[in-house]
């Protein structure tokens, strides 16, 4: 989070935030309410457009950038958060923003995930779970339910579900939530504390595919989740975390799951060379005697 | 050469201190103002392991480790063995006389010289390679050096450690005076020069010309013989503020330098062909999204895991294939350590400019062999142009613009369009994968549109229009209308140079031709070139000739003969001598280059050959079965 410039006289509203490009998504899909809350969040946070980095993958949801006003990549399927580290250790005066989908970071991504939490880079990854793969017309994912019948298993998926929010939890994440793109309200709260949180934030949504997803629907949603806030869930509290963390059935949870109290610095705070102004900011080249003292060492 | 040239080899086994005790022979010898050109053969298949290093110290620089030892220092028995029966008149062995004893008559005029070691160096008892240490003092005095330059080499070494140094100068300085005192010096002597020598390998070479190109961002996953680039990172990283990040694979090493990249520093990073592999879906983003990157690929023998210690010019068609589609990249084989250091100053420019990937090409050979370079080549730094990069200002200041909407990817008439990074007001853009128009905006699904497609298309393949203008021409040395044209690449300079003066000497008039931009290709120059050849033979250490089907591709010229290698040796110039001796009396079209020789005890695998005969004429015979 950073200053604002000359570039932004004014107040920011949502209108500073919506592209040009109206969304190509199927109409009703979850992915709009996504879109709406981050311009929304972003703009109540005043975060300058040109100073805001979002980067996705590939997939329906990874189509985001494209729809927001900011800067913007459309990286490769699953690579979203690798090119993210390096540009926000590029300039770490960036606020980055993550978007994709379920197979994007839970299935060809998943070890940047892992990576990604345990390093601790400081941006906020925002995973439209819909359970499937929309793009790629149907497919099973890493987090379609056992049994389901998709494309790519007519009889029946036979694996278990990743769960995003324990392997977080398990890999050293200190800001889990999930939310409903179906509750917008709740949703922006999410996003604007992980925004703020001071390192890697997850923000796993369930965003319906009304195309592809027939089973786990807005109403199949919005029958099944609770809001942990309700129930009096303390967010500092690792091991409650967890016991939610791995709550699915009748019930499943939204909400902020894990909030660490003790934040570990984040990367950027570690790197030696990243302290003082970011890297692309730093003066260019190496002084004269700098050069000859690297030389020197090979005599 | 003119100057005398002597090959010393030290062998041990793993854990015997071969590689210090060359570091520090090389380091006392170029103190003394000697060229030094080192290459270590590491042996995995023989019990406790052989390593063995051959050191080739010269007034006048050596470009390749040559092809016979003149001295050798055994730090066990198995050297001994092994190398004794490579030695020629006049040569030398040193070993520790309490431990090694040879096991064979010496080839007639060998002296044998052994090293009394518990005597000389007390210490040696509890510190084993303290022989190594009274050996390096004996073999400086044969070699008619002074023991100033070791002293000084020891000092620095152990610099933290004054008692180190003395029991170090000491038993170094008993083996100058013993062998100063019992044996006979080499019948070649070296004499002090006033030249001043960096001891440098390629992979050092290629992370300080990056560091000096301002690389503000280098990241890797370990992978030899790739590493010694992230070492020497990670050791400057923090003095020279440099972010290295060791990261968990190669797809995210590349990822992240791009999106370092992309946030507008030039970052850079390493591997080797398995690791690159892994990059190339990523290496096409950058040709897509016009983001520019340096990416080095050391070869080392293939495929898959392959010989991990092993040299190999094996990876040309998997460069050359990185990524599916078409797009502008640069790719670029330094030819020797040296060049290194200008190939990644040209690199940075080149991305930057052309904003798309460089892929420079090493292989073990260059990135782990040890040279002598002369400072002054490192003071070649190329001012950094970070050509229409649009940066950020510290006080985030709006960059002159006028007055039309930005376009990204603008339809230059060179290809080039200005590049905003994020940070800069008024330029906002998406930089995509999929296929964009001039503003970014995605033109790959619902909004197909073949017009714009190719015109995009166009756009960036313009761009490597102008790339040959910036371009180095290709090596070329000899006289003109030769009799032989040897066509190299890459790290073959060295002994190519030396096989075409041999050529000369013995008679058959050579010329030769070294490419090091492979992509784009100088196809004029080398036509014209290649025009007036005779015989054209192409060398290169792989098996399948990838570079003569490029050179083919290219200009439509076919060499007449080849001269190959795939067993995980680099060729010496006896090897390309005898070569072109077997393809001008036609024994054979492509000769395939074994590191062994008639003579060769099956149970000396060392890659050194063992046949002897005739090698001083000048002209080494070389097995071409
Ligand atoms: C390397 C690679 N493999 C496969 C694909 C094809 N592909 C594109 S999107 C996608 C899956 C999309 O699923 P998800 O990330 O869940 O996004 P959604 O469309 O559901 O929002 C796949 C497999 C690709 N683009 N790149
Ligand atoms: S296919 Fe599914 S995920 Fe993709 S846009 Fe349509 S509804 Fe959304
Ligand atoms: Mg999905």
């Amino acid at each position: 989070m950073t200053t604002l410039t000359a570039a932004t006289p004014r107040k920011l509203e949502v209108k500073d935030f919506k592209a040009d490009v109206p969304p190509d998504w199927c109409p009703g899909c979850g992915d709009f309410g996504v879109l709406n809350v981050l311009q929304k969040a972003c703009a109540e946070l005043e975060i300058p457009p040109h100073e805001l980095l979002v980067v996705s993958g590939i997939g329906c949801s990874s189509n985001l950038p494209g729809f927001f006003r900011s800067y913007g990549v459309h990286s490769l399927h699953g690579r979203a958060l690798a090119f993210a580290t390096g540009a926000k250790l590029a300039n770490h005066r960036l606020t980055v923003i993550v978007t994709g989908g379920d197979g994007d970071g839970y299935g060809i991504g998943l070890n940047h995930f892992i990576q990604a939490m345990r390093r601790n880079i400081n941006l906020t990854y925002i995973v439209m779970n819909n359970e499937i793969y929309g793009l790629t017309t149907g497919q099973v994912s890493p987090t379609s339910e056992p049994g389901m019948v998709t494309k790519s298993t007519p009889m029946g998926n036979l694996e278990q579900m990743l769960n995003p929010l324990a392997l977080a939890l398990a890999s050293g994440c200190g800001y889990i939530a999930r939310g409903f793109s179906g509750d917008p309200k709740h949703l922006q709260k999410l996003y604007m504390d992980g925004i703020q949180y001071p390192g890697f934030a997850l923000i796993d949504v369930f965003s319906p595919c009304v195309t592809f997803n027939k089973q786990n629907t807005y109403h199949w949603f919005r029958d099944h989740v609770y809001r942990l806030e309700d129930k009096g869930h303390d967010p500092t509290n690792f091991h409650a975390a967890m016991d939610r963390a791995i709550e699915w059935g009748a019930k499943i949870p939204i909400g902020l799951f894990y909030r660490n109290p003790n934040p570990r610095p984040s990367l950027d705070k570690l790197d030696p060379a990243l302290q003082g102004e970011p890297l692309v900011l730093k003066p260019r080249g190496l002084t004269a005697e700098q050069r000859r003292a690297l030389v020197e060492e090979f005599m | 050469m003119d100057h005398a040239n002597l090959i010393v080899g030290i062998g041990g086994a793993a854990g015997d201190g071969v590689a210090s005790a060359g570091n520090t022979l090389a380091l006392a010898v170029a103190r003394q103002g000697q060229g030094v050109y080192a290459y270590n053969s590491y042996q995995s298949v023989i019990r406790g392991g052989h390593s063995w290093l051959r050191l080739r110290v010269s007034a006048q620089k050596p470009l390749n480790h040559g092809d016979q030892i003149d001295a050798l220092i055994a730090l066990n028995q198995d050297t001994l063995d092994r190398h004794l029966q490579e030695l020629g008149s006049g040569g030398v062995a040193l070993y520790n006389s309490a431990k090694i004893k040879p096991s064979y008559e010496p080839p007639q005029g060998v002296q044998l010289c052994p090293l009394p070691v518990p005597e000389l160096a007390p210490s040696s008892k509890e510190l084993p390679v303290m022989q190594n240490t009274v050996a390096v003092g004996a073999m400086l005095r044969l070699m008619g050096l002074d023991f100033a330059g070791l002293e000084s080499v020891i000092s620095t070494t152990f610099a933290k450690k004054p008692k180190v140094v003395a029991s170090n100068v000491a038993a170094a300085k008993a083996g100058f005076d013993y062998a100063g005192a019992h044996f006979q010096p080499l019948p070649r002597q070296l004499k002090p020069t006033s030249q001043k020598w960096a001891l440098v390998t390629g992979n050092e070479v290629l992370a300080m010309s990056a560091a000096m190109a301002d690389c503000k961002f280098y990241c890797a996953y370990p992978m030899s013989p790739a590493s010694a680039i992230l070492h020497w990172m990670a050791a400057h990283a923090k003095q020279l503020g440099i972010c290295v990040r060791q990261v968990e694979d190669e797809i995210s090493v590349i990822n992240m330098t791009i999106g370092a990249n992309h946030a507008g520093v030039r970052g850079m990073c390493a591997t080797s062909g398995g690791g690159f592999a892994l990059m190339t879906e990523a290496i096409g983003m950058a040709g897509i999204m016009e983001t520019p990157v340096v990416a080095i690929n050391v070869m080392r023998a293939g495929p898959s895991t392959g010989v991990p210690t092993k040299t190999e010019q094996g990876d040309l068609n998997q460069v050359f294939g990185a990524s599916q589609g078409d797009y502008p990249r640069i790719i670029v084989a330094p030819i020797s350590i040296p060049d290194c250091f200008a190939v990644i100053q040209d690199a940075f420019f080149l991305a930057d400019r052309y904003q798309c990937p460089v892929l420079v090409i090493s292989d073990l050979l260059i990135s782990e062999g040890n040279e002598t370079v002369d400072p002054a080549v490192f003071e070649h730094i190329r001012e950094i142009d970070r050509g229409e990069t649009i940066l950020p200002s510290a006080n985030g200041e709006l960059p002159a613009t006028n007055g039309e909407p930005y376009l990204r990817f603008k339809n230059t008439e060179s290809g080039i369009s200005p590049r905003a990074v994020p940070g800069v007001p008024g330029h906002l853009y998406v930089a995509a994968t999929d296929e964009h128009d001039e503003d970014g905006v995605l033109i790959s699904d619902i909004y197909t549109d073949p017009v714009r497609r190719k015109k995009m298309v166009d756009k960036r393949a313009r761009k490597m229009s102008t790339v040959l203008e910036h371009l180095p021409p290709p090596l070329f040395s000899g006289p003109a209308d030769a009799e032989v044209t040897l066509v190299g690449w890459g790290s073959t300079w060295g002994v190519l140079t030396e096989a075409v003066e041999r050529l000369n000497a013995a008679g058959i008039t050579t010329n030769h031709l070294h490419v090091r931009y492979l992509v784009p290709f100088q196809v004029r120059e080398v036509q014209k070139l290649l025009g007036r050849s005779r015989r054209i033979i192409i060398v290169e250490n792989n098996q399948s000739g990838q570079f003569a089907r490029h050179l083919r591709a290219e200009t439509g010229i076919a060499a007449n003969g080849h001269i190959r290698k795939y067993d995980g040796e680099p060729f010496e110039p006896k090897h390309i001598v005898a070569g072109v001796q077997d393809i001008l009396n036609g024994k054979a079209e492509i000769v395939n280059v074994l590191s062994t020789e008639p003579g060769w005890r099956t149970d000396h695998p060392s890659g050194t050959s063992a046949d002897w005969k005739g090698r001083l004429s000048g002209i080494a015979r070389a097995a071409t079965h």
